[in-house]
């Protein structure tokens, strides 16, 4: 199995309450040590992500939501070429469409939304948010357990 | 009726943004105006926090150009630590620092031109909307999209090596910072497989450069007429006329070169700027005191810096900038689009500056800190990537941020970009019945050429939808539509 078969990464503003649960499901995971996994946290994603990512069997892109269900929801995604306006900073869907249009590799992507409540300028999570992070966190590592048998 | 038509949000630039433009009665534009949704809360928000916790928390503010305020933050705090106003640290202090901010610069020039600018310039103002961005790049000039993607990549690992960690970096402290660079890092860099290292990097960012003035020679009317206005210039420049993108003095130029600030100590900046507000903006208006509100408005950001500094101090850019100097016969240049060729030098010269710095031997030096006798109040200026980004802050006997003035480069820029709409708004606009997607690309080209970073530091999924909004005199809407 490659040191990277399963690539997780997590994107928000950890100064920015439950913007950070992106970034903290990463710092979480990284303790874990499971052979397989490749992390990453940033701010935003952008396009070296497509470079980051085109390693990968499987992608999963954890961020905080401000719609999704409650506590979180996990979906496939299918790469896109539909550019959010705000550009310095990319859609998970369009980091695959150009790690394909650039590197030709299609890695298996999913989203990890975590329904977040909160979005000023403070630290830590609300009550709510950090409910739905531990929910979420369970899930992840049955998930990444279930994909690492799979491949 | 009147008519008046709204973009809202700009596209492809941070945060919230929104363009109106109203039409007369019979139909020529009347008024413009660009809206930009700023957080003030923050200068607020660090009141009371120990002083040396702001270099962290200012991160909070923007998720694009982070180290730009973790380092304007240092460098006021290395005045409150008594460690002088930018010559008083030490040789390793100095050089890590800049290595970082030039990181940064490189980082974000490279996500401009590839990212938000080479799809206007490749498919052009009225180019399918589906393909022109990023994926549309990467689709047919794909050797263009490699060379974004790891430009950014590279300067994000000089980040992630000097300020620490790419998120909430913690590498600059009052007085200094609190790691060197490793040889092993240093190496990376320098000998990196192919191409992450630091001579492909030179290459790609000199081969950016080329393609814009190939660019330039066969598209010469588009680049040099769009939105074209006078304007006043200021950066800071090392105390010799050098660009120096870290530290040095005020300098402002008026639209015929003249210098109406020359040599400032940038701790009595607010000698010489004030700032306006305006009942219809969130944003302030900065200007020169000594011209006032109306005539004392001013441009920053790489080309205001290619305009004020007499040269630059590494061999290839100052090549490109004599160029770009001779297009104009020496004369400051207003030409929007021309933003994106001094931006690209810019990169050219941030590469250099980043292999002179990682083969100096004073990274792996372990003097870090300065210390000497405190100060109440400090001020830290440098030039970030979108212009010149002011941070100042006065401590209290418990050494709590008692007071904080920031003026970030997006609203240094705030009148200028207004202008630009206006120009052209104007020139697309007037007369028009239909509003296109090209014209309305238009619009958003002149913003983008500014690079404006709405302070967006949020960006949790389902937020900021693009909405356009057509009303008319009376406020009804004409029409809308989501992007």
């Amino acid at each position: 199995m490659k040191e990277n078969s399963i690539y997780v990464c997590g994107f928000g503003n950890p100064g920015r309450q439950d913007d950070g649960l992106g970034p903290a499901i990463v710092n979480r995971l990284e303790d874990e040590n499971i052979k397989g996994i490749a992390t990453d946290s940033n701010y935003q994603l952008n396009i070296e992500d497509a470079d980051n990512i085109s390693g990968s069997d499987i992608v999963i892109f954890v961020d905080a939501s401000i719609e999704a269900e409650e506590p979180f929801s996990f979906k496939k995604i299918e790469p896109s070429a539909e550019i959010t306006f705000t550009t310095h900073s990319m859609s998970p869907e369009s980091v695959v469409a150009l790690c394909i249009d650039i590197y030709g590799k299609s890695p298996e992507a999913y989203v990890l939304a975590i329904r977040g409540y909160e979005w000023e300028f403070s630290e830590g999570f609300s009550l709510k948010a950090m409910n739905n992070f531990n929910e979420a966190y369970r899930f992840l590592l049955e998930k990444i357990n279930e994909m690492l048998n799979s491949i | 009726m009147g008519r008046k038509i709204t973009i809202e949000p700009v596209t492809r630039v941070e945060g919230h943004g929104k363009v109106t433009i109203q039409l007369d009665d019979a139909g020529n534009v009347a008024q413009s105006r660009l809206h930009i949704v700023e957080f003030r809360g923050f200068e607020r928000f660090v009141q009371g926090r120990p002083y040396w916790e702001a270099p962290v928390l200012v991160q909070r503010l923007c998720g694009i150009c982070p180290v730009s305020h973790h380092l304007a933050a240092a460098k006021a705090l290395d005045v409150i630590v008594g460690a002088g106003t930018g010559d008083g640290l030490t040789p390793t202090g100095e050089k890590m620092r800049r290595l970082m901010h030039y990181g940064q610069m490189f980082q974000s020039h490279a996500l401009h031109f590839f990212h938000l600018a080479s799809p206007d310039l490749l498919f052009g103002a009225d180019g399918d909307p589906a393909i022109r961005n990023v994926i549309g790049v990467a689709l047919e000039h794909k050797d263009l999209a490699v060379q974004g993607v790891m430009m950014r990549k590279f300067g994000q690992e000089i980040i992630r090596a000097t300020a620490g960690k790419k998120i909430h970096g913690t590498g600059a402290i009052p007085g200094g910072i609190n790691k060197n660079l490793s040889i092993e890092e240093r190496d990376e860099f320098l000998k990196g497989a192919d191409p992450l290292n630091i001579d492909k990097m030179i290459d790609w960012a000199q081969a950016a450069v080329d393609f814009f003035k190939d660019y330039h020679s066969k598209n010469t009317d588009y680049i040099d007429n769009f939105s074209v206005f006078p304007s006043s210039h200021l950066s800071i420049v090392r105390k010799d006329g050098a660009m120096d993108l870290y530290h040095g003095v005020l300098r402002c130029i008026d639209a015929d070169g003249n210098k109406l600030l020359d040599d400032i100590d940038y701790q009595d900046y607010y000698k010489h700027i004030g700032e306006e507000v305006r009942n219809w903006s969130y944003m302030k208006f900065p200007y020169l005191r000594k011209l006032g509100m109306e005539k004392g408005w001013y441009t920053v950001g790489p080309l205001a810096r290619c305009n004020t500094a007499d040269f630059i101090p590494t061999p290839l850019a100052q090549k490109e900038l004599e160029i770009f100097k001779a297009y104009t016969k020496g004369k400051p240049n207003h030409m929007s689009m021309h933003m994106h060729w001094a931006r690209l030098i810019e990169l050219l010269h941030s590469a250099e500056v980043m292999k002179e710095l990682l083969n100096d031997p004073d990274l792996q030096k372990d003097d870090l800190v300065t210390k000497g006798t405190k100060q109440k109040e400090g001020v830290g200026l440098l030039e970030a990537p979108r212009g010149t980004l002011f941070h100042h802050y006065r401590i209290n006997d418990l050494d709590q941020i008692e007071m904080a003035n920031l003026i970030v480069s997006t609203t240094n820029n705030n009148e200028p970009m207004n202008r630009g709409v206006n120009y052209v708004a104007n020139e697309v606009f007037n007369g028009q019945k239909e509003i296109s997607e090209g014209m309305m690309n238009k619009v958003e080209m002149v913003i983008r050429a500014y690079d404006p970073c709405l302070s967006c530091a949020t960006h949790a999924l389902g937020q900021m939808p693009l909405e356009v909004t057509m009303v008319d005199s009376d406020g009804t809407v004409l029409s809308q539509r989501r992007k």
